[in-house]
């Protein structure tokens, strides 16, 4: 909890000029270094699954094959949305640090956009694999895959609502020392869920291409 | 009675109670490890019939030896600090705060690494010794199969089938080949080799050698279900003329009845039996459950319990009250056709 | 007279007397909100001895079958359900919420902060364990229970072999208390990175404060397995995903990969802290601090370090290879080294001290040889070709009930006698614990030595019954008397709790009157706000450094003023309920209320998110009022 009564732990003056906005309080140093250990859990959780499918990707039993369902040209749609939409939140997080309201809103919205737009693509993508008779119980290949990619997927729209919900107080309250850390975490997350995307490019898509 | 009890909550001189107390509970641990020592145990992995159980053996005995090592050095050392260390009653002084001594921990580094590093070469070597396959002559194949509760033995080498109980000749390495119809088992034979696990989907592989004739407990050690506590089965190490002699009866078994009762018995399985069970050198061929050549020769009924008439008649009218989860069904039977079965089995040999 | 219920669930005991509140009502709904650290840890204790008080009636009820080869007081499945119930029980919800409850309670103080780093979120994670420990254990209300073992391997688990919804149970039931875990585990992890009080560096940490940051670091690690683990389960069980089914492409060694990758490190995960509590006490009650501070907390780390590397000795039969074999059989027995060092410096901390024979004191002592005995079973375990022999039989449930109830239980209840007057202001009975101690303690041996030959004598694990005449009912008797025993021992230590809640003898601040640590220094019971001023450290067992070099009390690092305090809310337990619907549904594939349950988890997430806690402030008087003279 910010407050001037809190001892800020470690902090001297030249220490709080220094650091960012988003750890001036020690509530915002705390919610920081939560989040980069939550992160190392979560990288443990995406590597259980991309151990998963690397174990099961060959039994296709009698369904489609990665050969026949792939194809490249959407996934670097794909990637170039969720890449593009990282840099864009590292822009809103230079906003933020200016105190700039309406520029963290507006490059926040725009990776919002960009997020949007990857999954409404990724939901699209699976649709499509459904239709070439790719279900989720049709072979351990697919149901890994669906799992692996979805758990991505998923991680996506939770981004997504947070970015939204956080913008939504900037918009309203301003970019303040309780709001900066939540910005700074938020987009923290996405680019882990970012860089989740590129290790599934390359485990899932170009390894059963190439 | 307040006294009794004072004395019980320690209000009393509990110093007495406490050297009385504690003879006590020596004399019990000593009596507890103690009976380790006595009786004849029929399945124990240190009363070992078998070349793999042998190497086991030996490598257990050893990790005993420095295990106990480490034991009684620090119950010693443990029990001199608690009598010369004790608080002198009021004597709530500080004694000397003793950071440390670097000689001292490195002293207890270096002497386990020393302990494991004794331990950890025969374990590295044997795991190698134990993993091969066994190669040359003299070599007996055999393929396993568990099912939900029992054991099915195929001799590849021989062209013959039998279940619940495995013959092998003495002085011969076995290549026992694992594999599973269902859950997950394990192979274990205590007193000839330790276990290897049957994996769905997976053929697993281990080997093991006799050097005594005799019959051995062997358990299913995965838990691989209801009846996962009475999946045993039976391992005959047999002189290598006597078991010559099995196998060729196995190859031509006495199918005949040798009686009325038992001719009706026959009628009985043909109806009833036949459709999951096999019987060399007859049309019996189902293969749900245990191939039944040769039953009136093996020793234990369902693999547990002892062939008598009455354990066969109680596990034909309901295996499942006997082996929980059995998948063979209470075929509904009359007693006199239970009894002309029993008799029909025990003419199989 | 009639008493009314407050007045009989909060006895004399001010630290469970209601705030504000009146009436029962109140009394609860301040319970259910509470954010506070302390009461936290107290629901976490309560919810670690309901079920250590399960899972210990069903470990009788199969002791009494086993008692004898002719039993059939529960055979088949019903054991096997017992059996599962009972493990999963006493390690989920027994042991972890007692270690997470004592973290809770103890750590802030320990480290001169006033709460956790999340008072928000330690609310949540008791509420999610609450809640996933009831899911797991109402599945006998409804007609089925787990019957796959703790570790639930494949097939077995899966629909074609468990086709009721006892499985489900398990599933979800351990993935709602996980979260509320990992969540526990993160807390703690920044609390004691970031919020140690002034002078505290990490080398002045307590013991028990570094066991509990390597305890959730391996957490955090090694929960997220499980995790997928238990979504895998789900997915297959429930939505016919294909992972583990080897008939239908799946791998049944994956999950047990998974599983054991969690595995391991859970039992470090709850013996680390132990390690904690057995250094605290035996430091107090030898009036001497710790042989080779710097070293234990360097084998602290190694220990967690090792332990997240060595899951494939649980795979031993499984036909890996010998390679792989030999590395793991060798990376295990390493293990041995730095928990000899700790062994060795508990024993040179007591030579040259004076020892004070209280009930902690004798729990910390019965700890010491009950736990060697119990890792050097696991270092002859650790030797791949003897485990083929040991692997699934009593000799493995010998050994690790040797470190789970003989070292985790003796040292969790040596550190509730030893932290009791600190929570309660009142002290147990020293005679009835000595009681409690002895039956303990015999008792277990009596129960779980006898095992070691069960297992070397042919006795696999997972059984009703076992063969008449190959000399295994002698070993099966006295386990049998020795579990009644030790369950004589339970029933004397919440005997004991009791009495130390309505008649204990008052405790002052330090009643020990050896105390070294900070958490001696404060009131006891301790205040809200835990310290007036945030204390300044000037070095190692801090509070044994004002008493014997300075002036008997706390040197403060801030002036006296307002305390701020964060404000209770109902929404973690509100969020927690939602999770227990959402669990509830899918089982029974009620997808709708699913969506609910998970629909009230997000709602108050962005409440919680929209409204920033402004806390409230204790005013100087009051702390004035609660310190007395010299505040």
């Amino acid at each position: 909890m910010a407050s001037e009564h809190q001892l800020t732990t470690g902090l001297n003056a030249g220490d709080r000029l220094r650091l960012g906005l988003a750890s001036r309080t020690l509530e915002g140093r705390n919610k920081i270094l939560a989040f980069w250990f939550f992160l190392g859990g979560e990288s443990v959780l995406f590597a259980s699954l991309f151990a998963t499918f690397l174990v099961l990707r060959h039994q296709t039993a009698n369904g489609p094959t990665p050969h026949e369902l792939f194809g490249l040209g959407l996934v670097f749609i794909l990637t170039f949305l969720l890449i593009t939409s990282s840099l864009t939140s590292i822009f809103a997080v230079n906003a933020m640090e200016r105190t700039d309201r309406k520029k963290t809103a507006a490059w926040l919205g725009v990776t919002i956009l960009l997020g949007l737009g990857f999954l409404l693509l990724q939901i699209y993508e699976f649709a499509h694999y459904a239709h070439e008779g790719l279900g989720f119980k049709t072979s351990a290949f697919a149901s890994s895959f669906y799992t692996l990619v979805g758990f991505h997927g998923f991680h996506v729209a939770f981004g997504l609502c947070w970015l939204t919900a956080v913008t939504v107080q900037v918009v309203r309250n301003g970019v303040t020392t309780v709001n900066a850390p939540k910005v700074f975490i938020a987009t923290l997350y996405w680019h882990f869920v970012d860089v989740v995307w590129m290790f599934i490019f390359t485990v899932v898509y170009l390894m059963s291409l190439l | 009675m307040k006294k009794f009890f004072n004395e019980l909550l320690g209000k009393g001189d509990y110093r007495f109670m406490r050297r009385r107390a504690l003879v006590v509970l020596m004399t019990a641990l000593i009596l507890v490890v103690l009976t380790g020592c006595q009786q004849e145990y029929k399945m124990s992995i240190l009363d070992t019939a078998g070349t793999v159980a042998e190497v086991q053996k030996s490598l257990i005995w050893l990790s005993i030896y420095i295990m106990s090592f480490v034991v009684t050095v620090v119950t010693v050392i443990l029990i001199y600090v608690l009598i010369r260390y004790r608080r002198k009653p009021g004597d709530d002084t500080p004694p000397k705060q003793v950071e440390g001594s670097t000689l001292l921990e490195v002293v207890w580094v270096l002497v386990p690494i020393i302990l494991l590093a004794i331990l950890a070469v025969p374990t590295v070597t044997t795991t190698f010794s134990l993993e091969k396959v066994q190669a040359g002559d003299n070599i007996l194949n055999v393929k396993v199969t568990g099912a939900q509760f029992w054991w099915q033995f195929e001799y590849p080498d021989y062209g013959i089938v039998t279940a619940q109980e495995l013959h092998i000749p003495t002085g011969t390495k076995v290549n026992l080949e694992l594999e599973t119809r269902d859950v997950l088992h394990s192979f274990w034979i205590p007193r000839l080799s330790g276990k290897t696990d049957l994996i769905s989907g997976r053929t697993n592989f281990m080997w093991l050698e006799a050097t005594e004739p005799g019959t051995y407990i062997g358990k299913c050690a995965e838990l691989c279900g209801d009846g996962h506590g009475v999946m045993d089965f039976l391992v005959v190490a047999q002189e290598p003329a006597d078991f010559e002699q099995w196998v060729a009866n196995m190859k031509n078994p006495q199918t005949e009845p040798t009686s009325a009762l038992s001719e009706q018995g026959q009628q009985v399985f043909a109806q009833s039996c036949a459709s999951c069970h096999a019987v060399a050198g007859t049309d019996f061929a189902g293969t749900a459950g245990p191939d039944l050549t040769g039953f009136g020769n093996r020793q234990k009924v369902a693999g547990f319990w002892d062939q008598t008439d009455e354990n066969m008649a109680k596990w034909i009218k309901d295996p499942a009250s006997m082996k929980p989860g059995s998948l063979m069904p209470a075929v509904p039977l009359a007693d006199e056709e239970i009894e002309a079965l029993v008799a029909y089995l025990k003419d199989l040999k | 007279m009639a008493k009314k219920l407050e007045e009989v669930v909060t006895p004399s005991t001010p630290a469970l007397r209601s705030g504000s509140k009146k009436g029962v009502w109140g009394w609860i709904y301040e319970w259910l909100t509470t954010v506070d650290h302390k009461r936290i840890g107290m629901i976490y204790m309560t919810i670690g001895i309901v079920y250590l008080a399960v899972g210990g009636i069903q470990a009788l009820m199969m002791r009494a079958q086993l008692a004898s080869p002719d039993n059939e007081l529960f055979t088949g499945n019903f054991f096997n359900q017992l059996m599962t119930m009972h493990g999963t029980n006493m390690i989920f919800f027994a042991a972890m919420p007692l270690l997470f409850g004592l973290f809770n309670y103890i750590v802030p103080l320990q480290i001169g902060a006033r709460d956790v780093a999340f008072p928000f979120m330690n609310a949540l994670s008791v509420w999610l364990t609450f809640f996933g420990a009831l899911l797991f254990n109402i599945c006998w209300f409804f007609g089925d229970a787990p019957a796959a073992g703790w570790f639930a391997y494949a097939p077995l688990g899966l629909k074609t072999y468990s086709p009721g919804p006892g499985m489900d149970f398990y599933v979800l039931g351990l993935q709602i208390a996980g979260f509320g875990t990992l969540m526990g585990a993160i807390n703690f992890i920044v609390t004691i990175l970031n919020m140690r009080a002034p002078g505290m560096t990490l080398m002045r940490m307590p013991l028990f404060t570094w066991t509990a940051f390597i305890s959730s670091v391996l957490v955090l690690f090694a929960f997220p397995p499980l995790t997928i683990g238990l979504f895998l389960y789900m997915f297959e069980r429930i939505f016919g995903g294909i992972f583990f089914d080897a008939a239908l492409g799946g791998n049944p060694i994956l999950w047990q990969h998974l599983f054991w990758i969690f595995g391991h490190p859970e039992v470090y995960i709850v013996i680390v802290p132990a390690f904690g509590m057995v250094s605290e006490i035996v430091a107090t009650f030898s009036n001497k601090r710790v042989f080779g501070y710097p070293t234990m907390v360097v084998a602290i780390v190694l220990i967690g370090f090792i332990g997240m590397g060595v899951w494939i000795h649980h795979l031993f039969t499984v036909g890996l290879g010998g390679m792989i074999n030999a590395i793991f059989a060798v990376a295990t027995m390493l293990v041995g080294i730095p928990t000899g060092i700790k062994v060795f410096n508990w024993l040179f901390t007591m030579w040259g001290g004076k020892i004070k024979f209280t009930t902690p004191m004798l729990f910390a002592i019965g700890f010491i040889p009950t736990f060697v005995i119990a890792g050097v079973t696991g270092v002859m375990l650790a030797a791949a070709p003897a485990d083929y022999q040991f692997q699934d039989s009593y000799f493995v449930i010998a050994h690790f009930h040797y470190t789970l109830y003989g070292g985790v239980v003796f040292a969790v209840v040596g550190a509730l006698y030893y932290w009791f007057p600190k929570f309660f202001g009142r002290m147990m009975h020293e005679g009835l614990g000595k009681w409690n101690f002895w039956t303990m303690f015999i008792g277990f041996h009596l129960t779980f030595f006898p095992m070691h030959f069960s297992g070397i004598f042919g006795m696999p694990r997972r059984v009703y019954t076992y063969n008449p005449g190959v000399g295994l009912e002698l070993y099966n008797v006295l386990s049998t008397i020795g579990a009644y025993l030790m369950g004589v021992s339970v029933v004397l230590l919440v005997i004991n709790i009791l009495y130390g809640l309505t008649k204990g003898p008052k405790a002052a601040n330090d009643p020990w009157g050896t105390g070294r640590t900070l958490e001696w220094a404060i009131p006891s019971p301790v205040p809200e706000y835990n310290f007036a001023q945030t204390p300044y450290v000037r070095g190692l067992d801090a509070w044994f450094i004002e008493k014997t070099e300075g002036k008997g009390k706390l040197q403060a690092a801030e002036p006296l003023g307002p305390i701020h305090m964060p404000s209770p809310s109902i929404l973690p337990f509100i969020m927690a309920f939602g999770m227990f619907i959402a669990g509830l549904s899918i089982i029974y594939h009620q997808f709708f209320f699913t969506i609910i349950g998970l629909g009230i988890w997000a709602i108050c997430m962005v409440v919680r998110s929209m409204n920033d806690d402004e806390g409230y402030h204790i005013p100087v008087e009051k702390i004035r009022s609660i310190e007395g003279e010299g505040a």
